[in-house]
C-alpha cells in the first residue's frame, strides 16, 4: 500500500463498482419507462400491447399545478411530507388511506423533479388529490394553509398565512375569499376577508393534482 | 516482499520522534500550511455558530408552529436546509480542510507549496457556501436532500473544492520516505470520492435530470456517501493519527487497519439506497443496500478493536487530554451509531423507523457524535502547534466537551425514543395522525433543549478559539499544555 497508482486504482474501483451497480444499472433497468394504459392486451402474436382508445398514465405535469409544484419546492414542503405509498402490510400507508396501492417507478416518470421525501412529520401527499377533491378540497387546503389549526387542531405545521392577503371587504367581496367561519379564533377582523395570493392558488392546484387513482399493468388497484 | 515486516512496523505509527532535526522538519511543514489552516478552522467555527442558529429555529418551529412563521424566508424547510448545508459544507468541509490537510502534509513530510493559493481557493469555497445558503433562504432551494444549494452556486463549489483537494493529493504525490500511514489512505480516498459523488449527483438530479426515481437513487447514493466516504474516512483518519500521537503508542494492528479501510470502501458505497426501503424502486436494489449496510459491521468492529486496543490501559491519561477526550468519545459513538445504522437497514426495523424522527437522531449521532467530536479533538491538537501557544482556558474546553457530549446524547435519545414510538403508532392505523403528532411533542421539546446545550458548547469553543488566536499576553506566556485535570497532573 505504498504505491500511489495502486492505491488510487483501488479507491477508484470501489466507487466505480457501486456507481455501476446502483446508479447505472438502475438507469439501464428502469431509467426510460414510458406511459402506459391501465391494463395491456395481447395482440395476434401474443405480445402485450397498449389497449387502443384508453388514456395513458401517469398524466403529464403541467399548467397551474406545475407552477404550484415550484411553490411546494420553494417552501420546502418535502421536509415534512413524503410522496410515496409503501405496499399493503408494510407500514400502514394503505390502511391509513394515504394511497390505494403501492407506488412504483412508472408513477414518477413525468416529474422533472421527484419529491419522494423521507419524513412524515405530516401525512404522505402522493394521493392527497384523491382524498380532497374539487371545490371542497380547494377550500379545505386554503383554510389549512392559512392556519392549520382551523382544520387540524393540534397540528405542528406552521401557518402559511403570508401566502394570503387579509384585506377590507369591498362591495360583494372577493369571489376567492377563504370561507373561515366568523366564530373561529383565526377568522379575520369584521369587515376583512382572507384572499389567497397567486402562489397560494397555484400550490393548492398542485395539491389537488396529486392523484394515484389509476392502475398500472405492474401495479393494479385491487378492491 | 522482503521488507514486509519493516513496512508493518513503520506503518503503525505516525511520523514522530524526539529527534530535533525531524521536529524541525515538522514545524517547517506546520508553518507552510499555517495561514490556510487557521483560515479554514476560523471559517468552520463561524459556520458552526451560523448552523446552530438555523438548527435552533428549525427545532423550535416543530413544537411551536407559530414561531418565526411570518415570512417565507423562515419556513421549516428552508431553515432545515440552511442548517444542513451550513454544517456539512460550511463547518464540515472547512474543518476537514483545516485539520486533515495539515495531518496529510505532516504524514507525507511534504511542506505545502504556495499556501497562499490554498487560502484563496478556500476563500472561494466559503464564498460559494455563503451564496448557496443565501439562495436557500431566499427561496431558490432545490428541495433535493443534501443538494439544496441552488444551481448558480454549485459550479463554484465544485471548482473551489477541487482546487483545495488537489493540495492533499499533491502532498501525497511528493511525499518523502517509504512510510505510508493508514490515515493517508483514508484522506486520499475521501479527497477523491467527494468530488466524484458531488458532480455525478449534480448532473443526474439538477443539470440533466434522470428520469423519475433514478433521481432518488442517485440522491441517496450521494447523500449517504457524503457521510460514508467523506466525513467518515476524514474522521477515522484523524483518529488514527491523533490516538497514537497523543498516547505515544503505536496502532494495535496494521492488518486490521488495512482490513478496516478496504471493507469500508467496499461496503459503505452500496449502503445508501436503504433510505428508499419500501419506496418505488426495485426490490433487488434495496436488498443490495441492506446487505451492504449489514456488512458494514465488519469495518466498524475492526476499527473499534484497533482503536480500543490502542487506548486500553491509558484511559486515565487520555481523559486529561482534551484531544483524546473528544476523540475517544467520537470513536465510541462511531461504533454505536454504525451498529444502529446496520440494524435500521433491516426491513422490519426500517418499517418502523423510516419517515420518523428516529432517522434524524441517527444522522446527528453520526455527523456530530462521531465526526464533529473527533475533528474538535483535531483542532485542540493542531492549534497549539500552529500558534506556538496553549489553549487559554481548560474550563471552556470542559464546557465545550460536556455541552457537546450531553447535548448530542440527549438529542439522540429523545429523537430515537420519540421516533420509535412515532413509527409504531404510524404503523397502527387505529391511532389518529394528529394524536401521533401530539405524542411526539415532549421529545421534540427535549431535542430543542439539547440544541441549547450544543449552543453553549459551541460558544465556549468559539470564545476559547478566538481568545487563543488574538491572544492576550497571559496566554502567550503560558508554557505548559492545557490539560483537563490539573490536580491529577500534579500527582503524576
Amino acid at each position: 500500500m505504498k504505491s500511489l497508482p495502486l492505491l488510487f486504482l483501488g479507491i477508484f474501483f470501489m466507487l466505480a463498482f457501486s456507481f455501476t451497480g446502483i446508479v447505472l444499472t438502475s438507469h439501464v433497468q428502469f431509467g426510460s419507462l414510458e406511459q402506459t394504459t391501465e391494463t395491456l392486451e395481447a395482440d395476434d402474436n401474443g405480445n402485450f400491447v397498449l389497449v387502443e382508445g384508453e388514456p395513458l398514465y401517469p398524466l403529464l405535469e403541467g399548467g397551474l399545478a406545475l407552477q404550484g409544484k415550484e411553490v411546494y419546492i420553494q417552501m420546502g414542503c418535502v421536509y415534512c411530507h413524503s410522496q410515496q405509498t409503501r405496499r399493503q402490510s408494510f407500514g400502514a400507508d394503505v390502511d391509513r388511506g394515504w394511497g390505494v396501492r403501492a407506488t412504483v417507478p412508472r408513477d414518477y416518470i413525468s416529474q422533472s423533479r421527484v419529491l419522494l421525501g423521507t419524513m412524515r412529520t405530516g401525512p404522505d401527499l402522493v394521493n392527497v388529490g384523491g382524498r380532497l377533491q374539487g371545490d371542497g378540497g380547494r377550500e379545505w387546503h386554503h383554510k389549512h394553509l392559512y392556519n392549520p389549526q382551523i382544520t387540524s387542531k393540534g397540528s405542528n405545521m406552521a401557518p402559511f398565512s403570508f401566502l394570503y392577503n387579509v384585506q377590507p371587504i369591498e362591495g360583494e367581496g372577493s369571489k376567492d375569499a377563504v370561507a373561515i367561519p366568523s366564530d373561529s379564533p383565526y377568522a379575520p377582523p369584521a369587515g376583512f376577508e382572507v384572499v389567497p395570493t397567486r402562489k397560494a392558488k397555484a400550490l393548492v392546484e398542485y395539491l389537488l393534482s396529486l392523484k394515484i387513482n389509476y392502475s398500472l399493468p405492474e401495479a393494479p388497484i385491487l378492491d | 516482499m522482503s521488507n514486509s515486516s519493516d513496512t508493518s512496523k513503520t506503518s503503525v505509527e505516525p511520523y514522530s520522534t524526539n529527534d530535533p532535526s525531524i521536529r524541525a522538519e515538522l514545524s517547517e511543514i506546520d508553518r507552510s500550511i499555517r495561514s490556510a489552516s487557521i483560515f479554514f478552522t476560523t471559517s468552520a467555527i463561524l459556520w458552526l455558530l451560523i448552523g446552530t442558529a438555523f438548527a435552533l429555529i428549525a427545532a423550535i418551529k416543530l413544537h411551536e408552529p407559530g414561531f418565526a412563521a411570518g415570512s417565507e424566508y423562515s419556513t421549516f424547510g428552508r431553515m432545515r436546509a440552511a442548517h444542513l448545508n451550513s454544517m456539512s459544507l460550511g463547518f464540515g468541509n472547512n474543518i476537514i480542510f483545516g485539520v486533515c490537510l495539515w495531518i496529510m502534509a505532516r504524514l507525507c513530510r511534504s511542506p505545502i507549496r504556495h499556501g497562499g493559493l490554498l487560502l484563496i481557493a478556500g476563500a472561494f469555497w466559503n464564498l460559494g457556501v455563503s451564496i448557496g445558503i443565501a439562495g436557500i433562504v431566499k427561496g431558490d432551494i432545490t428541495s433535493v436532500e443534501w443538494l439544496e444549494i441552488p444551481r448558480y452556486a454549485t459550479p463554484l463549489l465544485a471548482i473551489s473544492y477541487i482546487l483545495v483537494g488537489v493540495w492533499g493529493v499533491m502532498a501525497f504525490r511528493f511525499r518523502k520516505g517509504e512510510h505510508v500511514y493508514v490515515s493517508q489512505w483514508y484522506f486520499l480516498g475521501a479527497l477523491f470520492w467527494f468530488p466524484w459523488l458531488y458532480v455525478i449527483a449534480q448532473i443526474m438530479i439538477i443539470w440533466a435530470p434522470a428520469q423519475g426515481v433514478i433521481q432518488s437513487v442517485a440522491n441517496w447514493w450521494f447523500a449517504h456517501n457524503v457521510l460514508g466516504l467523506w466525513l467518515t474516512p476524514m474522521a477515522l483518519g484523524t483518529a488514527y493519527y491523533l490516538i497514537p500521537k497523543v498516547l505515544g503508542r503505536p496502532i494495535y494492528s496494521y492488518y486490521l487497519s488495512v482490513l478496516g479501510f478496504w471493507s469500508l470502501a467496499l461496503f459503505y458505497n452500496w449502503a445508501g439506497v436503504h433510505h428508499l426501503i419500501g419506496g418505488p424502486v426495485p426490490v433487488w436494489l434495496l436488498s443490495a443496500g441492506i446487505v451492504a449496510s449489514v456488512m458494514m459491521v465488519i469495518p466498524v468492529v475492526v476499527v473499534a478493536i484497533n482503536h480500543h486496543m490502542t487506548v486500553v490501559g491509558l484511559h486515565r491519561e487520555g481523559w486529561r487530554s482534551p484531544t483524546i477526550r473528544f476523540v475517544v468519545f467520537g470513536a465510541i459513538n462511531y461504533t454505536a451509531v454504525s451498529l444502529i445504522g446496520s440494524a435500521m437497514a433491516l426491513r422490519n426495523v426500517n418499517e418502523v423507523t423510516h419517515f420518523t424522527h428516529f432517522t434524524v437522531g441517527h444522522a446527528h449521532h453520526g455527523a456530530y457524535g462521531f465526526f464533529a467530536m473527533i475533528l474538535y479533538g483535531g483542532v485542540y491538537y493542531m492549534m497549539p502547534r500552529m500558534l506556538q501557544r496553549e489553549w487559554p482556558s481548560a474550563s471552556l474546553i470542559k464546557i465545550h466537551f460536556w455541552g457537546s457530549a450531553l447535548g448530542i446524547l440527549l438529542m439522540v435519545f429523545s429523537l430515537q425514543i420519540g421516533g420509535w414510538m412515532q413509527g409504531l403508532q404510524m404503523n397502527n392505523p387505529e391511532i389518529a395522525f394528529l394524536d401521533i403528532v401530539q405524542n411526539t411533542m415532549p421529545w421534540l421539546k427535549a431535542r430543542s433543549v439539547s440544541g441549547f446545550l450544543l449552543l453553549v458548547a459551541h460558544i465556549a469553543f468559539a470564545v476559547n478559539f478566538f481568545w487563543m488566536l488574538f491572544a492576550a499576553g497571559s496566554v502567550k506566556a503560558k508554557q505548559t499544555p492545557t490539560l483537563l485535570n490539573p490536580k491529577e497532573e500534579g500527582v503524576a
